[in-house]
Formats: structure tokens, C-alpha cells, sequence
């Protein structure tokens, strides 16, 4: 029996050019035990075929090593599943656990509050004993400080210990100044009383801090979870196992892991795809809505493509495997959902320097208004006022609203757009999509199918349309140009003769000559035959001037130097561009387009559109300039292309949309990728981050707000004009409020639903 | 102005200019990398009420492997975020997390906890 084989694909680094890339290929090819090497140079991959007994992952980075090139280690490889589940785990029992504290803080909190009130009936406080009463609440405090606060004071410690301060420090210095002085009150009445102070307890205020803050942390938590529900039910949507055909034909489930390249997998009616593949065998009706965002199911046959999380519909059908695990598109997508999570947005520039110096500059603040309320409050009561005060600026000061602020609303809003097919490469892409004034549409793939057909196939009369088709087939069957695919697969439909063409010679931009039958024969354009001396008929021009006013491409033909036909070929308008583009028109923005197309052309498809600017006969090379003058106008362009042509400008506009899953190339070049191919895409895309961009600024209002306005109140800054102080117990609740309604407006973006 | 007063006064300011001192200005603990027999340079972060080392040299060009152990439970430091690198990672309690990246351009970049609070550096020469 021959040895089983394994798998392993190793990160390549230092290649620069393609023949390093066969330099490494030859190197593993060359090492015991490996029987097949394949180094992608652009993705700096290497895929490696061995046989486990001879070779290991060890040998064959010797081998990358020696080839003079070096290999990336990479994490254990766990999947994202198993990885995100193991994280859901940890995060529910931290849940669990927080849970469980604040609910300890809440009920000593309850009993803690009532009776330090009882200081407020003079009658009351003539039948208790104060130091009895102090003791009492101290005890009922304890458990709040050491079980469910212990938390603040150890992070606060360790942070101190690391010169980093975070929101802990302040609750910690807060509700620790207040508790350590109520102590002292209960301990040592007697140093307060003979310097004329009341000695006055602060247990409450520690207490229901405390609880205060645990209710802010659970809502956060709780909140912070949903963030990432659509990240997560993507990870989800992987299929577990796999049917694989055996070479002796018998059918076998096997856990997804366990899939290789090259093997046959059977998918039956109802089941997922379980990775990217090839149909080899059968047909049926896939729904991709998972990856495109597109409901309707999408019909496949023997050598389409498959790809793994989609549902298969009716039909049963079997599939080559292409990719798996990290390669496949459902992973690629994660990867890209990831990446742009973590990601930066220029908006949130300024919270993040904020947010570096806040907590210290936050505690001076609270030191000097201590020393502030100490000097100049009247001498009976300046103690506790100076305490009250540093402990509301500290406890009010909180800058989690102003961490929270951007990256919870991009997480949100990353994996709607990832439900509706659309892949935000990275927040900054989501904030220049915000910016766009001027969406400028490649014409052909974008608007269009991007797959021209002939429409009409005109002969001047006396000439058999049935006996041209096949002298015009035979030329254009040598050619590789998209129109002359069109005429080949008409003459096919048509059932044409096959016949055969010599001296095939293409003129590029213009058309193709050959000689047919003994015949010369011309095909392409106006300026072809014109170069060539062919003169047209005036029925001929009449017939052309027909087909081009209904945005037709024309084909004209002449055999032996006489012009004997044309052919109009067009690409079709889909059926949802208009709407589209009517909408983005709707959200204010300008619609232009740009083809390579005559001008006639180029006015029938705008006009069917809706589209007043366009730019004609734009070379491929020239795209890139057309965003360029947009620019130069003042512009914030958006530039929506689907194929490796369109890359420089895709890279050229401020922000770049791919359209259709694209190629690599196209990917590569732009900030989102609409894994659809319509124009809706756009509208969503354009929409999402206009939702997002401003949920962001609400929420950084909030946040700046609420501590610019906080602070100074908290401080005390208000009482000598209205006597008005902030109790720490506000501040809290105050605090506590803050990030769970930053955290709820982004959750909002979770309703963002595009029509 | 009394005594107290002016015990507080001096007290206070003095407490502030060390809040100030200690927080920005102060030397901080810098580890460079070392490079692995693959050429990976490694780094072992602990992560605790803050990074230690919180800056990190290393060259530019070769891949880095960062493992982050978290020692504690605390959720201010769950979350990891490299935003230069594109990276976002969860960092459970009591394990190791590493985190693989390929420093192409010079610079100190910042790698902080998901609300920016806990700052490092890594410095790429």
C-alpha cells in the first residue's frame, strides 16, 4: 500500500522575484520524501506534498533555509472555530462570575444605603449609636470592597507597578480614598471631633460606587458580545464533515479537517458545500447568500465553482477540492473581516491620544481640586467637601465611552456589511467611503453583464447571412478579443459550418484579417476597413448609424475587399443598475461613467442609466488619469471596477470597490470588495459607512462631552455660582451609563438593512 | 492659611508632580528580540495591569512572533490591538497567545488593550 500523504503549506520570506519562487520550489522538490512542490511567489506561499515517514516540517524548512530563503512560523494551527469557541467559553464564565459580584454589591448596597439615610432623622440618630451604627456598615462593606471591587484594586496595582494607569486606577483611588476615610471616622472619631469635624462615613458611596460600576461592566460585557455575533455566525457557518469518494468509490464522512486537495466530494440536496472545489459531476442550485449576500439561488454545472459553507439546493452533484482550510474564500473572508476589525480608523486619532494621557492627567485633576477645596472651603466642613469632590472627578472621569466609541462601531458594522456581501478591507476604507462624492463606474462588468453577445448579424442584400456566419466564425475563432468570442459563440448557437482561416493577422484596436476560402477577409471596425481601402455603401452606413444609435458595437465586415455585412453586438445593461445608480444619485452623490466604447456607444448605455457624465473611448491605461481629473476637480472619487485592468484606478481613488469577487489583482487594489455583482453592492457599501461614520462621531460627541462637561461640574466648579456639587454616586451612574450608551448606539448599526 | 492648609497645599502638588513624573516620564523597560535559528525573532510579553517589556526593539524585514502570556483576569486587558498591523486579538487569562507580523517600514508603533488604555511600543529599526 503506498503511504499516505500530509499536507503542509509554509510562509515564504525573502522572495523577490518569480525565480526565487523556483529556487525554493526546487529546493523542497529535491528533499527526500517530497513528491510534489508548489510555491506561489504573489501569496509567498509554498504547498508541500510528503510523506510523513521520510519527511517532516522541520526538513522541509531546512530545506526553504538552504534554498537561501527563510520560512514564517506560524501559531499552533488551531482552527477559528475551535479558537473563537474556546474564547466564547472563557468570556461566558468571566460573564458568569462578574454576574455574580455585582449582584453580591447590589444586595449589601440595598441595605448599606437605607441605613447610612438614618443619619438624616435627627430623631433617629438620638435612639442609635453611632459607633455602633459605623462599625455595622463597615462590616456590610467589606465584602463589597474585597470580593466584588477586589478586581479594581489588584488591576490598579499591577498597572501602577507598569506605570500604566486605566479606569481601575480611578475607581480605585476613588472609591479607596472614600473607604479609607470612613475608617479612620469609625476608628478614630475622637482625632475628628476635637479638630470641630463631624466624624461623617462614606460607606455608601464606596458601596453603591462599586455596584454602580459592576452594573456599567456587565452591560458592557453583554453588549460587547453582539458586537461580534456576525463575525461569529460567519465562523459558524463552516460545515463539520464531508462526504469524500474513495478511489474504490465508497462514500465516506469525514470530519472537514481531514479533507485534501484533489479529493472528490459528493454534496447532496440540502447539504453545505464543504470547501471550495470544482463541480465535476451534476448540476444543481446553490445558495451563496452567505458569501455574496445575494438570496437567490445561483444555478451550477460541471465545471463551475463551488464554495464551501454554501447551501446546495435541489440537485446532487460531486466536487473537485481546490482549496482548504486558510485558502478557502468563506476563511479569506474571516481573514478580511478580522484584519479590518482590528484596524484603525484616522477618526479615532485624536480619542487615542486622548485616551494615552487621560487617566493620569485625570488624577492631578482630582489631586488639585482636593487641595482647592481644602484651602478655600470654610474650615468645619473642608475635609469631607475636598474628599466628596476628588472622589466625583475621579469616579466620573471615566474614558472607556471614549475607548469604546470607534472600534465597537466598526466591529458592528465590518460584519453586517460581511452578511450583505460587502468586504471592508479596513476601517480607514470605511471612513473614505463616508468622504465619496463621485462614483465613477467602468462600464463594461459594472453596468453591464460584461459579456457582449451579438444582437443582429445584417448582410447587404444579395449576400447569404447563412454562408457569411461561418467565413466570419473561422476568422474570429483565432482571436482572442471578447467581441470576437460573441460572434464564435453565435455562430456556434447558430450551428454554423467550421471552416478554416489562414494568415490570421490581429490589428490591435481596430479588428482581424484572414484569408478564408481563398477569400481576404476584414473584420472589426470603421477605421479597420477604412485602413484597408474599403469603401462602405450608403445602405450599409445607414444600417451601422441604426445599430449604433441603440448602443451597439459594430462589426463591419468586407470579403475581397468589399464591405458585405455587419455585426451588432452589445453588452447588456443589468437589470439592477438603474435602480442602483438611481440611488446613489438619491444619496447625493454623482454618478460618471467611463468606457472604452465609442461615444455613441457610451450615450445609449448612460442614457438607459441615468447617467449624464461619461467618458468614451477610454483606454485600459488611461483609467487610472480619468480618476486623476475627477480628483483634480475637487472630487472624492469612488472607483468601481471588477477586472485586473481597472487595478490602477481602483488604486488611484480614494476608495477603490471591487465588484463581482473581482480577481486577486482587483481585490487586492481596493478598500471594499462586493463579493456580488451588481451595483447594489455600491449603494450598500456607500450607505454602511455613512451609518457607521456617524454613529462613530455620535458616540465620540458623547464621550468628549460627557468628560469635558463632567469633569469641571464633578470638580465643583458650579457651586460658588449655584451651589451645585456632584454627588460621586451620580458620577458613577454616570459612568456606568456612558459606555453602555456608546456600546448601544453601535449596536444599532445591527439593524442597518439595505432595500 | 493654616497649617493643615498648607500641609495639603505642598502635599498635593507634590503628589501631582509625581502622578505626572511617574506616568510619562519615567524610564521605561525596553527588551529587543531574539532571533530564533529560523529567523524569527521572538519576544515573550507578559501582560498584567499593563505589557512587560512594554517596548520592543526589533529589525525590520524579519518576521516577529510576540507571545503574550496574560497573567491575570482582569477584562481591561483582554483584548490586543495592533492597529498598524491590522490586528485585533482576544488574549484568554493564563495563556500564551502569539501573535505573528512582518515589520516592513521603520517606526514605533503602538500596540495597546481594546480601550487604548494599556500602552507598549514596538520599535522597529
Amino acid at each position: 500500500m503506498e503511504p499516505a500523504t500530509k499536507t503542509e503549506t509554509l510562509d515564504i520570506e525573502g522572495m523577490t522575484c518569480a525565480s526565487c519562487a523556483s529556487f525554493v520550489e526546487k529546493s523542497l522538490s529535491r528533499t527526500p520524501g517530497v513528491q510534489r512542490a508548489m510555491v506561489n511567489f504573489a501569496t509567498e506561499k509554498a504547498t508541500v506534498d510528503y510523506v510523513p515517514t521520510q519527511a517532516s516540517p522541520a526538513t522541509l524548512k531546512e530545506a526553504v533555509i538552504n534554498a537561501g530563503y527563510g520560512v514564517v512560523e506560524r501559531a499552533p494551527d488551531t482552527s477559528a472555530a475551535e479558537r473563537s469557541a474556546e474564547i466564547d467559553c472563557q468570556k461566558a464564565l468571566a460573564y458568569q462570575k462578574l454576574k455574580r459580584r455585582f449582584w453580591v454589591a447590589v444586595g449589601l448596597a440595598v441595605i448599606i444605603m437605607p441605613l447610612s439615610m438614618l443619619m438624616l432623622w435627627p430623631a433617629m440618630m438620638a435612639r442609635v449609636n453611632m459607633q455602633w451604627l459605623n462599625y455595622s456598615l463597615l462590616l456590610l462593606t467589606l465584602p463589597v470592597l474585597l470580593y466584588s471591587g477586589r478586581e479594581f484594586y489588584v488591576s490598579a496595582w499591577n498597572g501602577f507597578k507598569h506605570r500604566a494607569a486605566n479606569m481601575d486606577t480611578l475607581i480605585a483611588v476613588g472609591t479607596g480614598a472614600a473607604f479609607l476615610y470612613s475608617l479612620a471616622a469609625t476608628v478614630v472619631p475622637g482625632f475628628f471631633t476635637s479638630r470641630g469635624l463631624m466624624p461623617e462615613v462614606y460607606y455608601d458611596t464606596t458601596a453603591t460606587i462599586i455596584a454602580l460600576i459592576l452594573l456599567g461592566k456587565v452591560l458592557e460585557l453583554r453588549a460587547k458580545t453582539q458586537t461580534s455575533a456576525a463575525m461569529r455566525s460567519l465562523i459558524g457557518l463552516q460545515a463539520k464533515t464531508a462526504c469524500v469518494v474513495r478511489p474504490d468509490g465508497a462514500e465516506v464522512d469525514v470530519p472537514i479537517e481531514q479533507v485534501q486537495l484533489g479529493d472528490l466530494v459528493v454534496v447532496r440536496p440540502g447539504e453545505k458545500v464543504a470547501t471550495d472545489g470544482l463541480i465535476t459531476e451534476g448540476s444543481s442550485a446553490l445558495d451563496e447568500a452567505m458569501l455574496t449576500g445575494e438570496s437567490l439561488p445561483v444555478q451550477k454545472q460541471v465545471g463551475d465553482p463551488v464554495f464551501g459553507a454554501t447551501l446546495n439546493k435541489t440537485g446532487s452533484f460531486r466536487f473537485r477540492v481546490t482549496k482548504v482550510g486558510a485558502d478557502t474564500m468563506l476563511s479569506q473572508i474571516v481573514k478580511l473581516v478580522e484584519d479590518a476589525q482590528g484596524s484603525r480608523a484616522p477618526i479615532q486619532r485624536l480619542a487615542d491620544k486622548v485616551s494615552a494621557i487621560f487617566v493620569p492627567t485625570v488624577v492631578v485633576i482630582a489631586i488639585l481640586t482636593f487641595v482647592i477645596w481644602f484651602d478655600l472651603a470654610p474650615a468645619g466642613t473642608r475635609l469631607p467637601l475636598a474628599l466628596v469632590n476628588f472622589v466625583a472627578v475621579l469616579i466620573i472621569a471615566c474614558p472607556c465611552a471614549l475607548g469604546l466609541a470607534t472600534p465597537t462601531a466598526i466591529m458592528v458594522s465590518t460584519g453586517k456589511g460581511a452578511e450583505h456581501g460587502v468586504l471592508v478591507r479596513n476601517a480607514e476604507a470605511l471612513e473614505k467611503a463616508y468622504q465619496v462624492n463621485t462614483v465613477l463606474l467602468d462600464k463594461t462588468g459594472t453596468i453591464t453583464k460584461g459579456e457582449p453577445a451579438v444582437t443582429d448579424f445584417w448582410t447587404l442584400p444579395g449576400q447569404e447571412a447563412a454562408q457569411l456566419l461561418p467565413v466570419v466564425a473561422a476568422v474570429e475563432r483565432q482571436s482572442e478579443h471578447p467581441l470576437a468570442e460573441a460572434v464564435v459563440r453565435h455562430a456556434d448557437a447558430q450551428g454554423a459550418a467550421s471552416l478554416t482561416a489562414t494568415g490570421f493577422r490581429a490589428v490591435e484596436g481596430k479588428g482581424a484579417a484572414a484569408t478564408v476560402n481563398g477569400q481576404a477577409v476584414l473584420i472589426g471596425n470603421r477605421r479597420l476597413l477604412a485602413d484597408e481601402g474599403v469603401s462602405l455603401s450608403p445602405t450599409l452606413i445607414t444600417q451601422a448609424e441604426q445599430l449604433l444609435s441603440q448602443a451597439k458595437t459594430v462589426l463591419y465586415i468586407a470579403v475581397a475587399g468589399q464591405a458585405v455585412g455587419l455585426v451588432g453586438v452589445a453588452d447588456t445593461v443589468r437589470d439592477t443598475s438603474a435602480a442602483a445608480i438611481r440611488k446613489l444619485q438619491a444619496l447625493g452623490i454623482e454618478v460618471v461613467m467611463m468606457t472604452g466604447d465609442n461615444p455613441e456607444t457610451a450615450a445609449q448605455v448612460a442614457g438607459q442609466v441615468g447617467i449624464t457624465r461619461y467618458f468614451a473611448e477610454v483606454l485600459p491605461q488611461d483609467k487610472a488619469g480619468k480618476v486623476k481629473e475627477l480628483q483634480g476637480e475637487g472630487r472624492t472619487v469612488a472607483m468601481v471596477g471588477d477586472g485586473i485592468n481597472d487595478a490602477p484606478a481602483l488604486a488611484q481613488a480614494d476608495i477603490g470597490l471591487a465588484i463581482g469577487s473581482g480577481t486577486d489583482v482587483a481585490m487586492e487594489a481596493a478598500g471594499i470588495t462586493l463579493m456580488r455583482s451588481d451595483l447594489n453592492g455600491v449603494v450598500t457599501a456607500i450607505e454602511l459607512s455613512r451609518q457607521t461614520i456617524r454613529t462613530i462621531k455620535q458616540n465620540l460627541f458623547f464621550a468628549f462631552i460627557y468628560n469635558t462637561l463632567g469633569i469641571p461640574v464633578a470638580a465643583g466648579l458650579l457651586y460658588p455660582f449655584f451651589g451645585i456639587l456632584l454627588s460621586p454616586m451620580l458620577a458613577a451612574g454616570a459612568m456606568a451609563l456612558s459606555s453602555v450608551s456608546v456600546l448601544t448606539n453601535s449596536l444599532r448599526l445591527r439593524s442597518f438593512d439595505n432595500h | 492659611m493654616d497649617t493643615p492648609a498648607i500641609l495639603v497645599t505642598v502635599g498635593g502638588l507634590a503628589l501631582a508632580g509625581f502622578v505626572l513624573w511617574y506616568f510619562f516620564f519615567s524610564a521605561r523597560q525596553t527588551a529587543s528580540a531574539v532571533s530564533s535559528s529560523g529567523g524569527v525573532q521572538e519576544v515573550a510579553i507578559t501582560v498584567k495591569g499593563g505589557y512587560s517589556p512594554d517596548v520592543i526593539e526589533v529589525e525590520r524585514g524579519k518576521p516577529v512572533q510576540l507571545s503574550f502570556y496574560r497573567d491575570e483576569e482582569n477584562s481591561c486587558s483582554e483584548e490586543l490591538l495592533m492597529p498598524d498591523f491590522s490586528i485585533r486579538r482576544d488574549l484568554p487569562a493564563f495563556k500564551t497567545t502569539l501573535v505573528e507580523l512582518l515589520p516592513k517600514e521603520a517606526g514605533t508603533f503602538t500596540f495597546t488593550c481594546g480601550m487604548g488604555m494599556l500602552r507598549g511600543s514596538l520599535v522597529v529599526k
